[in-house]
């Protein structure tokens, strides 16, 4: 695994191979089991949970119908601050306007603040092709980075290693990076942090250019917010000498105040912590600063432009959709091929993307519409109403459209139905119960196949009642 | 009053039992059930799949043929849910979905949405139909095994219909019921997803099955066939020897059927 999400198969196949990694589903689930407890309990300490959903669902949707006026509202107040906000429609002139920022410094080295956003414009990749090294400084993301990996969850990108891999790969790698791991390391908790810790130590110390993203940004002061856990991201933020924060458009939030609904949602539903570790916010450039504001927009406006789909734009990445899902629980993030797995990549991929790929095409079905991801979202994103709308757009295979049309021309007239139904009925000891042809085979893999009846429902109550009885 | 059964197009023709049981188990408690032979699907499948038009046709007919009952019974969950809660946002998607059309399209969306207030909030899946409609939990049934639950879903989630299964099943005689682990957790039917991702659906089931194994019961109860075929067809698979039965049947059982 390495480098790129691009090129990726088709949802199913992806799926497949990572259902033969038994230590990948054994990692998974333990993870997400344990995360969706505490979130479970921290949620259900609030009595007014329902109303704080409702309420970041509205604020959003206000900021989303909105949007044009509050981004120029916000790039005003950074404008005012003493920031530099520069405007990007794709992923490749957000990029290429990052690389010349960090060229006019005249560094080569910058240390990252996690980011879905940089992730999603693959801006690793465009800055080493420019000749710029970007250090990541999130633990999580760091063991991606040197397992030359891709991240596989929103909130914990590494969620698919565990202890003993994490081990392996601090000692093989780390030294490529700088500070070599300890070579006593074990796979001690609190001996892994300890190695990242003083590794990243030295990133931190040396560099003069910071990257981030932002959770929030607050269009009337024209702040942005970044929560985190350990603190490195605040090393980020204050440390170098230049800031540039690459931000999606939808991150908009109208006012101050906004902030304390979402402080309450996001923490709860992402971590399952009552509280943010590390909550930092800026305005503009510090003394002695240069600050750069990317507003990013890749694929935004088109989601925007699609009446049920735009309600994913609402997404605050806490990843609680990704926690509950069962299908992500058995395959992982990679069988997404996006940095937006689970069922928010499912919906948002497509949105962002749009279908003309093969995976992106199948992302709409890698969903049993269980609904559980509905339930969990802190913002309210009815996710099934959203697939099943992508798959009403989405391109659809000829053999299956065909099926699907023979079925429903049986189904609009019930005397078809009565005859197709008779016609099961003569040939059911013709259906095998193992062993069915074409795309019956995927069912009866695993699955026998439920014995048809002799006499159908409808024919049993024409043989009894008669006629009579609402008869139409 | 006049009740109304949906019996699905998928017990209709595989499961015709259920529908037999909601009939013996109706009349029972004193109701008038009539079949209106008009009906079909309620076009959750087509929809799902992204066949939005196929499905529009099928919700039609649905609505035109329980146009005048006083309640209509649904043996399953899902097409329960199709119909209440999807129904009215196809409704929705209609305006948006073609801004520019003409009138005689806007007359027909109006048509669509004026049946779809009127007919959905009268559909019931049928534990709902019992408690709340009937006040009945008791509906003096004898099922002596020991049984476990599957809430499925689109019951849990989607209907919302809580306890009511169970508080039915508690009141049968002879019935022991016992918890299932993660009984919350999706069985992996899904309808078309069940083929289209079938080795994550496989996967799926299999916890299923490893939950419903470690109850011991002899038989697992849902109010849908549709994941009972699913998980049913793997039990059988296996060879478990554990049986599933739809909720209306357990309901239906009395002594005189021993
Ligand atoms: S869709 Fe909802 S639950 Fe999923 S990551 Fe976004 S905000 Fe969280």
């Amino acid at each position: 695994m390495s480098g790129t999400f691009l090129g990726m198969p088709a949802f199913p196949r992806n799926a497949e191979k990572a259902l033969l990694n038994s230590q990948l589903r054994f990692n998974l689930r333990n993870a997400t089991h344990t995360i969706r407890a505490r979130r479970a309990a921290v949620v259900d300490e609030l009595p007014d949970w329902e109303r704080l959903r409702a309420a970041g669902k509205a604020i959003k949707d206000d900021a989303l119908r909105n949007l044009d006026r509050y981004l120029v509202q916000a790039e005003e107040a950074v404008t005012r601050a003493g920031g530099h906000v520069h405007w990007a429609a794709d992923a490749a002139e957000a990029g290429r306007l990052v690389a010349d920022l960090v060229r006019a410094t005249g560094e080569t080295e910058v240390v990252k603040v996690k980011s879905m956003a940089t992730q999603e414009i693959g801006l690793n990749e465009i800055l080493r092709d420019a000749g710029i090294v970007a250090a990541e400084t999130d633990l999580a993301e760091l063991i991606v980075q040197l397992g030359d990996d891709l991240p596989s969850h929103i909130l914990v990108p590494a969620i698919h290693r565990n202890r003993a891999e994490i081990r392996e790969i601090f000692r093989e790698r780390m030294a490529d990076w700088g500070r070599p791991a300890p070579p006593d390391l074990t796979d001690d908790p609190a001996a892994l942090a300890e190695a990242a810790r003083r590794h990243l130590r030295e990133r931190f110390l040396t560099a003069e250019v910071g990257i981030s993203g932002a959770n929030f940004l607050i269009a009337e002061t024209g702040t942005l917010v970044v929560l985190e856990s350990e603190g490195n991201g605040r090393m980020c933020l204050t440390l170098p000498r230049t800031l540039i924060s690459v931000v999606g458009i939808e991150k908009v939030l109208p006012t101050w105040r906004d902030l304390e609904v979402f402080l309450q949602l996001l923490p709860r539903s992402s971590t399952g912590e009552r509280m943010n570790p590390y909550t930092s916010t800026w305005t503009g450039a510090a003394e002695g600063q240069e600050f750069h504001l990317i507003l990013l927009d890749n694929g935004r406006t088109n989601a925007l432009a699609d009446e049920i789909g735009r309600q994913a734009l609402r997404c605050i990445r806490c990843s609680a959709c990704l926690n509950v899902c069962p299908v992500y629980e058995r395959v992982g993030g990679h069988a997404y091929g996006s940095v937006y797995p689970g069922p928010i990549g499912a919906i948002l991929t497509p949105l962002l993307r749009g279908t003309a790929t093969d995976l992106d095409a199948s992302l709409p079905y890698a969903s049993s519409l269980c609904g559980a991801c509905y339930d969990v979202c802190p913002v309210a994103i009815d996710i099934p109403e959203v697939l099943v709308h992508l798959r009403a757009k989405g391109p659809h295979p000829p053999a299956e459209r065909l099926g699907m049309k023979a079925v429903g021309w049986t189904l609009n007239r019930p005397a078809r139905l009565r005859l197709a139904q008779r016609a099961a009925s003569r040939l059911r000891r013709l259906v095998p119960r193992r062993r069915l042809p074409g795309p019956g085979a995927a069912w009866t893999d695993t699955r026998d196949v439920p014995a048809v009846p002799e006499e159908s429902f409808r024919a049993w109550w024409r043989r009894t009642e008669g006629r009579e009885g609402g008869a139409r | 009053m006049r009740v109304g059964l949906f019996v699905t197009c998928v017990n209709d023709t595989l499961f015709p039992e259920t529908g037999k049981a909601v009939v013996t188990l109706l009349r029972r408690l004193g109701c008038a059930v009539e079949f209106p032979e008009g009906q079909t699907c309620c076009g959750q499948m087509h929809v799902n799949t992204g066949y939005r038009d196929e499905g529009l046709r099928l919700a039609r007919r649905f609505l035109e043929v329980f146009a005048g009952y006083d309640a209509v019974v649904v043996p399953s969950g899902s097409c329960a849910a199709m119909v209440r809660e999807q129904y009215p946002k196809l409704a929705a998607g209609m305006g948006a979905a073609r801004p520019g059309a003409f009138a005689g399209a806007h007359r027909g969306r109006t048509r669509f949405a004026e049946a779809v207030a009127a007919v959905t909030p009268r559909v019931y899946d049928l534990s709902e139909f019992l408690v709340d409609v009937l006040g009945r939990t008791d509906v003096g049934a004898y099922f002596p095994h020991r049984v476990t639950y599957h809430p499925t879903c689109h019951s849990l989630r989607g209907l919302r219909v809580g306890d009511r299964p169970t508080r039915l099943l508690r009141a049968v005689r002879g019935l022991e019921l016992v918890p299932l682990p993660a009984a919350d957790e999706c069985c992996g039917f899904g309808g078309t997803f069940a083929v289209k991702n079938a080795a994550v659906s496989a996967a799926m089931c299999a916890d299923k099955v490893a939950g419903v194994e470690a109850t011991g019961a002899e038989v697992l109860c849902a109010a849908d066939n549709s994941c009972l075929m699913h998980i049913g067809g793997t039990l059988s698979r296996l060879r478990t020897g554990v049986r599933v039965m739809h909720l209306a049947e357990i309901l239906a059982a009395t002594e005189e059927d021993r």
